[in-house]
């Protein structure tokens, strides 16, 4: 510290001025870092999105390439000319659509070429051409041109997501099967369609078809359950709280058990699904039913808190008037204050179930992590969830996996940004300014 | 159709509604007889009779839902042991399995001896099933018929529907306790199996983790001998390293946003910064794990192979990073809220004795803000060890006792994912140990709650 006084005017405002100068570089720094960490963020937010969709974005679509098929209808038809399913089930699919395909490289020869050479198309080519005729019912095209499938290789080729210049023997697809397809493409047999597997198949060991709606409708399951189970459990809890508690050790410690469950981590909760859900009550493993009940139980407090501070929202009057006239507390709250409430209620449901529809971990616990086929038909039945789907599929080794899990995502954050859109616009909509 | 859950519930439902009509115009009926006033409103008295009537009955109905099966299971068990006494302990959940599915059609019997005791299977449950329909039908039917005959106009409908359900409403908010209660006494009861197996100081001051070992011999963990090595140190250690990258990225970041949002943005600035800084917060944490384990990982490798160093393609770099940007926004609102908590007085004072902006926000704001600050950070920990997806996608399995963020660590949540996914027999100390791990983590993240919020209160006592 300078001693000032000994100092005279003039040196001392050298002396200010000086230090202002240093002072206000340091109030700039200050602005610096906090501009820059914002900046920082909201880069990270950036490279986030644009490294999903940039991955994502080519799983839209599928390469496909062309057979000429002759399909041996005697062995496939009734009498009617409807498709016998039983003749269906013993026909060999695949050996047909493989010996199509086959056709066209006549000088293909000896075991391994000839594998080497259908391994260009999907492994479900044969079993879906058989799915899509069984589902029309009856043969129209005897013989004639049919698209099938090529397999997830000769898909990220055409895609670019494999590079033609890495050395062979690092390559998924060898020099030869390159110039088969390249054959291909020249005589316009091959094309990349929109892929509408992926709208419409549950899981598959094959990527080519494998599709999120199984995973679509074990979520949309588990959040229905989750909402049935937690909006009026929520609701009632946050009208008790707000009207009927008395204030006592009882009430605090009920308010401090809702705080702390909105900071227990989630996977915490899956062990309780585990530990009582599963292993006590002997409900089935991998079902929405206790995957709803387990994020019911994870929201619970998101809902409690929101549901409350909505009922705060509504002015005192309201209920005084009710009261004033005659209506019982009970009847002041649920006739009167709850209706009020309902929009901020609702919104605050909205929140907690976008929060419950990212959620994996606590899903992983109680085994919604199985391998499925099939698109779920009931709560109890196994399914996985979309968040678990990404997982799932992110661990697979096949690139084309990689790109689905990234579509996946998009898709994820497209609900989300959807319920928390429509929950800004409600509040709005609804709100009432008092 | 008996035998069904749902199509119980729904007749119950339907016999529920006809005795809410019944009993109203009964009430109407005997109040215009007696040409007397009823105590409450005519439908109060059909609600009466509908609690009556649906309550104890679906009440029964969960009680069978639990512990109809637990019966059939012990029924089965018993009966399997007997048809094939030679079967060894490990098998027998297996072959239950198998029975039930021959039971229900799904699966054809290898043998005699399966197909009978899926027969008689069958029929103890079919038993079990038609007593449950007889029994909730007539809990229903005799709670409808007592308060059928307790309508009378001076019948207090009105009071006791209300009492009834304030007490439904003290249910529904004690419901948050008792998931605290189920979490507590689930983890612990299982956790003390695994101790009463596994040493418990072994358990907390052990520095070989390696639960696998005890996997390869599984024929021996049956026989309650513990083969594998569970000392959680590594783990723990690991967790803390992760979480500590976390908040060197979340902590400066987190808090510079909150300060210049907090003192210097502009209005308009906020309003389009923050939203946006919570879209961070609300991505699933499976897609950060996605980033971290297939764009993150790789970079770091990549970075280090140029630098020549050897980074691992799931180090605690990358995990910790990635976890670092979800937090970001946690602590940056958390920490935004306290800082506009402190009084407008405290700056007003400083910029009267001439202070800049600057140093009103480093001197005063900040010191004074402090005591919520750290509960920020807290929660900020709390939610950096329990946060799973991150870790279990980018970080590693193997227990390694290190403090280099370059080489791979595990973490307590991703222990937990790996001992109880995949085919596991369930009483093995290998996963028994998740819950022992469970529970440890449940009393970490909630003593770093109390503590956050004890934190956050001293701030709010001080300037009120």
């Amino acid at each position: 510290m300078t001693d000032f006084s000994s100092l005279s005017p003039a040196q001392r405002q050298a002396h200010i001025q000086a230090s202002l100068k240093k002072r206000h570089a340091a109030e700039r720094r200050l602005k610096f870092f906090g501009i820059s960490a914002i900046t920082l963020a909201l880069s990270f937010l950036a490279i986030l999105l644009f490294t999903v969709v940039s991955n994502g974005y080519t799983a839209l679509q599928q390469t496909e390439t062309r057979v000429q098929l002759s399909l041996p209808v005697e062995k496939l038809v009734d009498e009617e000319g409807k498709i016998d399913l039983e003749k269906s089930a013993a026909f060999n699919w695949s050996g047909l659509v493989k010996k199509a395909f086959r056709a066209q490289f006549p000088d293909v020869k000896g075991m391994s070429d000839r594998r080497a050479l259908t391994d260009l198309i999907s492994a479900n080519a044969g079993y879906e051409l058989r799915q899509e005729i069984e589902k029309k019912g009856s043969i129209d095209l005897p013989a004639g041109e049919y698209w099938i499938k090529t397999s997830d290789d000769v898909d990220m080729l055409m895609k670019g997501r494999m590079s033609r210049d890495i050395p062979e023997n690092q390559r998924r697809l060898k020099d030869q099967q390159i110039a088969w397809l390249d054959e291909l493409i020249e005589q316009d047999n091959v094309r990349l369609v929109f892929n509408k597997a992926f709208f419409t198949k549950a899981d598959s060991r094959e990527p080519e078809s494998s599709g999120i709606l199984g995973a679509v409708v074990g979520s949309a399951m588990a959040l229905v359950v989750t909402v049935i189970l937690a909006l009026p459990l929520a609701v009632m809890a946050a009208v008790y709280l707000e009207y009927f508690a008395r204030p006592g050790r009882l009430t605090d410690f009920i308010e401090v058990n809702i705080n702390n469950l909105a900071a227990v981590p989630s996977i915490v909760f899956g062990l309780l699904g585990l530990a009582v859900f599963l292993g006590f009550f002997g409900m089935p493993r991998s079902a929405p039913l206790v995957g709803g009940m387990v994020l019911a139980l994870m929201t619970l407090p998101t809902i409690i808190i929101a549901t409350r501070a909505s009922i705060r929202a509504v002015p005192p009057s309201i209920r005084d008037a009710a009261l004033g006239v005659g209506a019982s507390p009970m009847q002041a709250a649920l006739d009167h204050v709850l209706p009020l409430a309902g929009p901020g209620i609702l919104t605050g449901t909205i929140i907690g179930v976008a929060q419950a529809l990212g959620e994996t971990a606590p899903l992983i616990m109680i085994g919604m992590v199985a391998f499925i086929v099939d698109v779920p038909t009931s709560i109890t039945s196994p399914a996985t969830a979309l968040p678990v789907q990404i997982f799932i599929w992110s661990d697979s080794a096949e690139r084309a996996f990689y790109e689905r899990s990234s579509l996946a995502i998009v898709f994820l954050l497209m609900f989300l940004i959807l319920m928390n859109l429509s929950a800004v616009l409600l509040r709005r909509k609804l709100e009432k300014k008092w | 159709m008996v035998d069904s859950f749902g199509y119980i519930a729904l007749t119950l439902i339907v016999i529920t509604v006809a005795s809410f009509f019944v009993s109203k115009n009964r009430i109407s009926s005997l109040s215009s007889k007696h040409k007397t006033k009823s105590h409450s409103l005519a439908y109060y008295y059909g609600l009466y009779a509908a609690i009556w009537t649906f309550v104890p009955a679906i009440i029964l109905l969960l009680l069978f839902a639990v512990y109809a099966n637990q019966y059939l299971e012990t029924i089965l068990v018993s009966s399997l042991r007997e048809a094939l006494p030679e079967l060894p302990a490990s098998f027998l959940d297996l072959k239950a399995a198998q029975v039930k599915n021959i039971a229900n059609g799904v699966l054809e019997a290898e043998d005699a001896v399966m197909a009978e005791v899926a027969r008689e299977y069958e029929v103890a449950r079919g038993q079990v099933m038609n007593i449950r329909f007889a029994s909730v039908m007539l809990v229903g039917l005799a709670g409808f018929g007592y308060a059928y005959f307790s309508i009378a106009p001076a019948l207090e409908s009105r009071i006791i529907f209300e009492n009834f359900l304030r007490n439904l409403f003290f249910v529904a908010a004690a419901v948050a306790v008792l998931t605290t209660i189920g979490i507590i006494s689930s983890l612990l009861f299982e956790a003390f199996r695994f101790f009463s197996a596994y040493p418990f100081l072994d358990f907390f001051f052990g520095t070989h983790w390696a639960p696998n070992a005890a996997f390869k011999a599984a024929g021996d963990a049956a026989t309650g001998e513990v083969l594998g090595s569970f000392g959680m140190l590594p783990v723990m250690a690991g967790t803390l390293l992760i979480a500590l990258i976390a908040m060197l990225v979340a902590v400066p970041i987190g808090l510079f946003a909150a300060i210049y949002m907090a003192e210097f943005a502009s209005r308009r600035v906020r309003d389009l910064v923050k939203p946006t800084l919570e879209i961070l917060a609300g991505i699933p944490t499976v897609v950060y794990g996605f980033f971290a384990a297939l764009t993150a990982a790789p970079f770091f490798r990549s970075i280090g192979l140029n630098l020549g160093m050897d980074v691992s393609s799931q180090s605690a770099l990358a995990a910790g990073g990635v976890m670092g940007i979800m937090i970001i926004p946690f602590i940056s609102s958390l920490s935004d809220d306290v800082i506009t908590a402190v009084p407008q007085s405290l700056r007003n004072g400083a910029y009267g004795l001439g202070s800049t902006k600057g140093e009103t926000v480093t001197r005063v704001v900040l010191p004074a803000a402090l005591p919520g600050l750290i509960g920020a950070f807290l929660l900020g920990i709390s939610r950096a060890i329990g946060e799973t997806m991150i870790v279990v996608m980018a970080a590693g399995v193997s227990a390694n006792l290190t403090a280099n963020p370059l080489e791979s660590v595990t973490t307590v949540t991703v222990q937990i994912v790996m001992l109880l996914t995949g085919d596991t027999v369930f009483d093995s100390p290998k996963t028994l140990s998740a819950f022992a791990l469970g529970i440890t983590l449940f009393l970490a993240t909630l003593m770093l709650n109390i503590a956050a919020l004890s934190a956050a209160r001293r701030l709010g006592e001080k300037y009120d």
